[in-house]
């Protein structure tokens, strides 16, 4: 514990050393691999400097699986560490610290960026735009995301990992009880990474407010959009909350304000209300896009149109109105009075009504339909019952007089894992499948995905359910080892096996992209799916431009009506395009934002505000920056579209 | 660039409308970010510890000269847009410099107040209600200081490049910001100041 209090370098650790090594080789390879085939060129004029929302969407992914990755070791370490009673692999600091960055890392920097990501791909074409509201932005809001996932991990190798858990409660998080720079880079590089999802929030709900395809009501939206604009309107909400709180923690700790402090009148309880009214929103966040996916996928596979699409829109609105109001009841037993606790056990239990609105509505797409089982398709049929044990468990959480029985036990570990992994994972793993071909322009494989999908559903159960009875048995989370006379050791070695399971199963995906990329026949259609909404309208990969022509809308599902009725999206000559011009000041930018946020998580104050002059410097920049893309000409639109195998529309 | 001549040059394009309505919704979310720092400072007011309360450091003079500063600062930038619509760019441009003068008085007489504040023995330090008081008041200060930059590199690209499409789109989002500024000062001076000061 004494020794990882002053390190700079973590070296007394040897899987940290590891890691450490691991990553310096890593890096160099890639560098070296960069030079050898001479790709700078191309990636900064391709990837690093784009504005396309494709690839922004796609970078956003590539991030959210590298966090898997490592999101998922720091998983399978706990799980190993719990298998065995007394087990001695991680000692209680380290065992403190990888969960906290486990917690923190599938939330932030892999749920929100995957979600992002196929929000990014999707969202544009869905509505037949040509590019989100303000592309500069968007780039700009994905390297912050990237800058501050970079903070986030190097902080195991460089000072020390957080180790107060991803909710960070006052006093553990305070400077007196986490002497480590830990929870400093904890709360500067969430800063960082929040301002850029404030920005996609703004960006995605002008996007969708403002430049629909004409004919495109709000009611003729596919679902995947009205989930996309509702969360973006929570996340506008919802993040500067968050922002405050981590100035507040960064304040408390690095200038000795007393806000969430033991003395001088401060209140520790001020953090945790902080934190859940973003918190909570925070989860229907990753949440209702994935309600959006599935909402897509079964429709697509059922060949039918989404049934109560209206009660669909209504009850997604419910939920994010009810998402503001019901965030104490993560800390019943903290001990705000009966009537608080009661009007917290009314507003989450009524959060059930929509969700369950939403659950008889994928039935009733389902009913009668004529069901491909397809790898997505697969995903979203499970997601449907094993997503509702996560919701019913969720209902006696919400119970405030019940849940002094399990709080912070396993139960509740299990619970939320029920909901996020059928939920959350499901989803991004349902859409990432569904929608690769529209990117790359073909499939990936169905039989691997198909035992990747039975591998990652069946473990994903033996490593949870057990979770329920260890919970009800008695043990608490954040346990760092436990003696052989509670009884706990066999189900936690079967969640042990269960989890690395789970790793088989992320490891068959991973392989699955690898042989598809290069195994998996081309797809001409642009359609593979036979599918309704717009994004299938154009080619596969789809042209920088989108639509070579804007389509015009007349009903919900037009793709689907115009390939039944044969009829055209739209006509017309083509019209040259107006397009963003490519920019690397969103990354420079980003290094200036990751240079200060390092400097200030070891309270080097003059290089920190040297950065911090920096990103204004950028900022000014940019307001003198005379800019108006450029156009596409309409010969170059038709030799594109040639090439890609004729005009789609 | 298709420019709509019927309506206003900051409404004139596309893109001009959807950095407009791009604003509001950031101002939206500025809502919630000082509203959570109200909700902090009402939470922590009465909480000062050993440290002094609200009533033994709240000097009106200064308060009130802020106030009047700040709100005369919001009519003029009004009548700067005013001028702007008319196409007066040198009228536009002088209500800019005076709104940005007072701004800038605001800021002075705000880092006067601070620096008094901390004379006395009340610091960011001291107490969990100075802690609050001082990140309110000092995060609304930053806003302030941001505009002045801000305004003054707009007010360089109006003088080099007249009134464009760009330019007045701009310069109109300034105002929007401004005007916000001057809102929130608004229930700072109501229920931080005056409630501070009521005896109850």
């Amino acid at each position: 514990m004494e020794s990882h209090e002053q390190q700079f370098l973590i070296l007394n650790e040897p899987m940290i050393v590891g890691a450490m090594i691991s990553i310096v080789v890593g890096a160099l390879s890639i560098l070296l691999g960069l030079t050898y085939f001479k790709k700078w060129g191309y990636l900064w004029r391709e990837w690093i400097t784009t504005v396309d929302h494709k690839k922004i969407g796609v970078m956003y992914i590539l991030v959210a699986l590298v966090m898997l990755f490592r999101g998922g070791v720091d998983a399978l370490l706990m799980r190993g560490q719990t298998a065995m009673p007394e087990n001695g692999l991680l000692d209680a600091q380290h065992y403190n610290e990888i969960f906290t960055t486990h917690g923190v890392i599938m939330i932030l920097f892999m749920a929100m960026p995957f979600i992002i990501g196929l929000i990014n791909v999707v969202t544009p074409l869905q509505i037949g735009a040509r590019d989100v509201a303000f592309p500069r932005l968007n780039s700009v809001s994905f390297w912050l995301f990237a800058a501050g996932a970079g903070l986030f991990n190097i902080s195991f190798i460089i000072g020390g990992s957080p180790d107060a858990g991803w909710s960070a409660y006052f006093p553990l998080a305070s400077l007196e009880f986490s002497p480590t720079v830990g929870n400093n880079y904890y709360s500067l590089s969430l800063q960082i990474a929040g301002l850029g999802t404030l920005m996609t929030g703004i960006n995605f709900v002008v996007t969708i407010l403002k430049m629909r395809a004409p004919g495109m009501t709000l009611m003729k939206m596919p679902m995947f959009t009205w989930s996309v604009l509702i969360t973006n309107v929570i996340i506008v909400f919802a993040f500067p909350v968050l922002t405050v709180a981590l100035a507040l923690m960064t304040m408390d700790r690095q200038f000795g304000t007393k806000f969430f402090a033991m003395q001088d009148g401060g209140m520790d309880m001020l953090w945790a209300n902080l934190f859940w009214v973003w918190g909570h929103p925070e989860v229907y966040i990753v949440i209702l896009p994935a309600f959006g996916i599935f909402s897509e996928i079964i429709s697509t596979f059922a060949r039918k149109n989404l049934y109560g699409y209206k009660s669909m829109v209504v009850s997604m609105v419910a939920i994010s109105l009810l998402s503001f109001v019901v965030w104490a009841h993560h800390f019943y037993t903290m001990g705000h009075g009966v009537m608080v606790n009661s009007i917290f056990s009314i507003t989450t239990m009524a959060i059930a009504v929509p969700t369950g609105v939403k659950i008889f509505n994928w039935l009733l797409t389902l009913h009668k339909g004529k069901i491909s089982f397809t790898t997505p398709m697969l995903y979203s049929l499970a997601f449907i019952p094993i997503f509702t044990i996560g919701g019913v468990t969720g209902v006696m959480l919400a119970m405030a007089s019940a849940d002094y029985q399990y709080h912070n036990t396993m139960f509740l570990v299990a619970h939320f894992h029920y909901v996020l992994i059928p939920g959350t994972v499901f989803a991004v793993i349902a859409g990432f499948h569904f929608w690769f071909p529209k990117v790359f322009g073909f499939r990936l494989n169905e039989k691997l995905g198909k035992l990747a999908f039975w591998f990652i559903t069946i473990s994903f159960n033996v490593a949870f359910f057990p979770l329920f009875i260890l919970g009800l048995n008695g043990m608490t989370r954040r346990m760092y080892t436990y003696s052989e006379s509670t009884g706990y050791g066999p189900l936690n070695m079967l969640s042990f096996i269960g989890a690395v399971g789970l790793g088989i199963g992320f490891i068959i995906l991973v392989y699955n992209l690898y042989w598809s990329i290069r195994y998996s026949p081309r797809d001409e259609t642009g359609d593979p799916w036979d599918a309704r909404s717009l994004e299938w309208a154009t080619h596969s990969p789809v042209p920088v431009y989108n639509f070579a022509r804007v389509p015009k809308i007349k009903e919900l599902d037009a793709f689907w009506f115009a390939k039944k009725n044969n009829q055209p999206l739209s006509d017309g000559p083509y019209e040259p395009i107006h397009m963003p011009s490519n920019s690397g000041m969103p990354f420079l930018m980003s290094g200036a934002f990751f240079a200060a946020g390092f400097c200030a998580v070891f309270s080097w104050w003059i290089p920190a505000i040297v950065f911090t002059i920096a990103i204004f410097v950028f900022m000014a920049l940019r307001s003198f920056e005379q800019d108006h893309g450029y156009y596409i000409s309409v010969e170059e639109i038709e030799r594109t579209e040639r090439e890609l195998g004729g005009d789609k529309e | 660039m298709k420019i709509d001549e019927s309506l206003p040059l900051e409404y004139s394009t596309e893109e001009n409308r959807l950095k407009i309505l791009g604003f509001w919704i950031f101002l939206g979310a500025e809502i919630a970010l000082f509203s959570t720092l109200f909700a902090v400072y009402f939470a922590l007011e009465n909480r000062f510890g050993t440290g002094p309360s609200a009533q033994e450091i709240f000097h009106m003079p200064p308060v009130m000269i802020e106030t009047i500063l700040l709100l005369t600062s919001s009519f003029t930038i009004g009548l700067g847009i005013h001028a702007m619509r008319l196409g007066l760019k040198k009228a536009m441009m002088t209500f800019f410099v005076i709104t940005l003068v007072l701004g800038l008085g605001f800021l002075g007489v705000e880092i006067y107040e601070f620096v008094t504040y901390v004379n006395e023995g009340a610091t960011i330090q001291t107490s969990a209600f100075l802690s609050s008081l001082m990140t309110l008041l000092g995060t609304h200060g930053l806003h302030v200081t941001f505009g002045l930059f801000w305004g003054t590199s707009i007010l360089l690209q109006v003088r080099k490049r007249g009134l464009t499409p760009q330019t007045a789109n701009k310069s109109f989002i300034f105002s929007l910001y401004w005007h916000f500024l001057d809102v929130v000062w608004i229930f700072i001076f109501s229920f931080v100041y005056l409630k501070g000061l009521m005896v109850l």
